[in-house]
């Protein structure tokens, strides 16, 4: 996984609550065999008509918005399934991290396994935030994940918290299977144990 | 040392490293692949540059999206389901890892391929990315399905992140009356149980009852642990097992053969030890049941009535009315008098040679109903190819079946076999949520022998009345 940088960009505003996964990327896209490539549908329902045009005002299809890299919307973000689908729709998009008062759990640590940042802010400062992302190019948000801030336009910072192992898998760019890697001599060692204990298997 | 279960000494045998808050990276002996849930695992495989750590221990088919008709040779039909298919043949090739591709007399349900080719042994810790991975449980293997990470996660590390499970005991009593089946004790303990039953829990299945089960039987049971809730389904090896397990093309031989059966006979819960949870039916109580509703433990004896929402408490009551909305019945009406259109026989609950046996004995001379649409999809192309050796085709076929080629089929609606809205189905599978065989369809679950006694009289029948 690349590791999580810095990032300065366009917010995409979706002031809606409870966007579920359905919404995020339905059922239809699920037979694919990619992982990548999802971007494109994101949002499908929202995004495009019954035959396949944009919608000019789903946000995500304004000139500003199409390279957002960071998206803030409203409580319960991220409910529904744990289609793992969602966050690489989100991730292939180009958005790497959402802003939001409260998500779905699943939805959540879903995120972490596919380098996405899920932010819980007050919804007070989330207000704030949607502020900026309306301005699309001329209010740019920062979030800066090494010293935990959300930054807007006008240089405020808030604070937002995160699990002190998550935020190091994120920082080095560790999947899980990166780190199980780590552990290899560890499964050498069992593997040779174990061949001897049962050599059928 | 303390007692402990069968499923503690599989669990730590397998536990590779555990951290302070007890997490365990667990390793992992089988992975079962299709073609569904692999494609995304095996990509990201590719843009890390990493490899399958064990490819021997890897087995992939497709058995979701292939068409079950006879002209699939010429080529599957749907692109994105071909392209799932082709997936996962350059994937298993890429990766060398073991295949049965479409074209394969082996090629069939995972659930059925996997045991039937000796790859499920005892003691074994068994992945799929796929819930009925509780399958394998049968043979004292403890297994359960994962999601895409995870599916990845096993083909890099061969191990998977894990918290352990609770144990919960389901005995099962005595001895079955005539015409009980497999297929009753499982929908009946979740009956019993509830959907969200074994939550948190892996159960193991004991008492004369699933002692008295053949092997085929006893996967039944263990198929359907996850619609109850529970992740994995045990039940301890014996000589049956053994039996079963013995000169399969994977199974161990020789002296390897011997040491193997010393150390499967150490796979039993040793007396005293600590079950989180014991539920206890008697075998004598269990009859033929079908579905009614569209969840699994909307479970009745065939001689009862559909019931009403009154009949239930709290969410049930809603959920009763839309269920009995969704699946067009009235409260009242006798099991046996709804009628249906479709019966299929079938998936890695009952498509083994066993299943097809005892329908064939119900349909023995028999025809279905007229204007009936019955398929046979059996679960692998050697229970097929072995179904025709003992004449079970035929009898199928002259009653009027449909004689399909080995996968999913229907089951899950994923090919092209698929409900009309409406249609109700007499179905051997293992679920009955709304939209499960199509969109609209309507499925009754049963036994083989149920599905084909309804398959001769048109409508859901108690099929101790053809004995
Ligand atoms: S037969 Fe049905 S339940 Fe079994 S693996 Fe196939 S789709 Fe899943």
């Amino acid at each position: 996984m690349e590791k999580f940088e810095k990032i300065t960009g366009v917010a995409a505003p979706l002031p809606l609550i409870n966007v579920d996964t359905d919404m995020i990327i339905p059922k239809q896209f699920l037979k694919t065999i990619k992982r990548s490539g999802l971007g494109v549908n994101l949002f499908d329902e929202m995004r495009y008509d019954g035959e396949g045009r944009e919608i000019p005002d789903f946000v995500l299809n304004q000139p500003a918005y199409r390279k957002a890299e960071i998206l803030v919307a409203g409580e319960n973000f991220g409910c529904g399934s744990s289609r793992e689908h969602a966050p690489w729709a989100i991730k292939d998009f180009g958005i790497k991290a959402v802003i939001a008062p409260s998500f779905a759990d699943i939805f959540f640590n879903n995120c972490f396994k596919n380098g996405i940042l899920p932010i819980v802010l007050p919804q007070d400062q989330v207000d704030r935030l949607m502020d900026d992302a309306r301005k699309g190019e001329n209010a740019r948000i920062t979030v800066d994940l090494e010293h935990q801030t959300v930054s807007g336009s006008d240089g405020t910072e808030f604070r937002f918290e995160v699990d002190p192992h998550q935020k190091h898998c994120l920082m080095e760019g560790l999947d899980d299977i990166g780190q199980t890697l780590q552990k290899a001599a560890a499964i050498d060692s069992f593997e040779q144990g174990y061949a001897a204990r049962m050599p059928w298997v | 040392m303390s007692p402990k279960t069968l499923y503690d000494k599989i669990w730590d045998a397998h536990v590779v490293h555990e951290a302070e808050d007890g997490t365990c990276l667990l390793y992992i002996d089988r992975h079962l692949v299709h073609e569904v849930t692999s494609p995304q695992a095996f990509e990201g495989l590719r843009m890390a540059g990493r490899t399958v750590r064990a490819p021997e221990k890897t087995i992939a088919v497709p058995d979701h999206n292939v068409p079950t008709t006879l002209d699939r040779t010429s080529g599957i039909k749907n692109e994105e389901s071909r392209i799932q298919v082709e997936a996962l043949d350059k994937n298993a090739q890429d990766f060398g890892i073991n295949y049965y591709p479409v074209s394969d007399v082996r090629q069939g349900i995972v659930h059925i391929v996997g045991p039937e080719q000796g790859w499920t042994l005892p003691g074994m810790t068994v992945v799929c990315g796929d819930s009925h991975t509780a399958t394998h449980g049968a043979f004292g293997a403890l297994a359960h399905g994962i999601g895409t990470s995870e599916v990845e996660h096993v083909l890099a590390t061969q191990t998977l992140i894990q918290k352990k499970s609770k144990n919960m005991k389901v005995e099962i009593t005595g001895k079955l009356r005539p015409g009980v089946t497999a297929k009753d004790i499982t929908l009946s303990v979740i009956g019993a149980t509830g959907t969200a039953g074994g939550t948190g829990h892996v159960i193991e299945y004991c008492g004369e009852a699933i002692r008295d089960l053949s092997i085929e039987g006893r996967m039944t049971v263990c198929n359907m642990a996850i619609e109850g809730g529970a992740r994995a389904g045990l039940i301890a090896p014996d000589e049956k097992t053994f039996d079963y397990v013995m000169g399969r093309p994977h199974a161990p031989k020789g002296a390897q053969w011997e040491a193997a059966l010393a150390y499967w006979k150490t796979l039993f819960t040793d007396e005293g030890a600590h079950f989180d949870k014991v539920i206890t039916l008697k075998g004598e109580d269990i009859a033929p049941v079908v579905t009614w509703g569209t969840s699994p433990e909307d479970v009745l004896p065939i001689t009862a009535a559909v019931p009403a929402p009154e009949d239930f408490k709290g969410g049930k009551v809603d959920a009763a009315r839309r269920a009995l909305e969704y699946m067009g019945l009235t409260a009242g009406t006798p099991l046996s008098e709804i009628e249906i259109d479709t019966v299929f026989i079938g998936s890695c609950t009952n498509g083994r040679i066993e299943d097809l046996r005892a329908a064939a004995d119900v349909l023995k001379g028999k025809k279905i109903k007229e204007g009936l649409r019955a398929m046979v999809v059996p679960g692998s192309g050697l229970v097929r190819a072995q179904a025709e050796e003992e004449g079970l085709a035929d009898i199928f076929k002259e009653a009027g079946f449909e004689w399909r080629l080995a996968g999913c089929s229907m089951c899950l609606a994923m090919n092209p076999d698929q409900l009309e809205p409406g249609e109700r189905c007499a179905a051997t599978s293992n679920r009955n949520f709304e939209g499960r065989q199509g969109r609209g369809g309507r499925t009754h679950l049963m036994s083989p022998a149920m599905a084909a006694a309804a398959a001769v009289t048109g409508r859901l029948t108690d099929v101790r009345e053809m004995m």
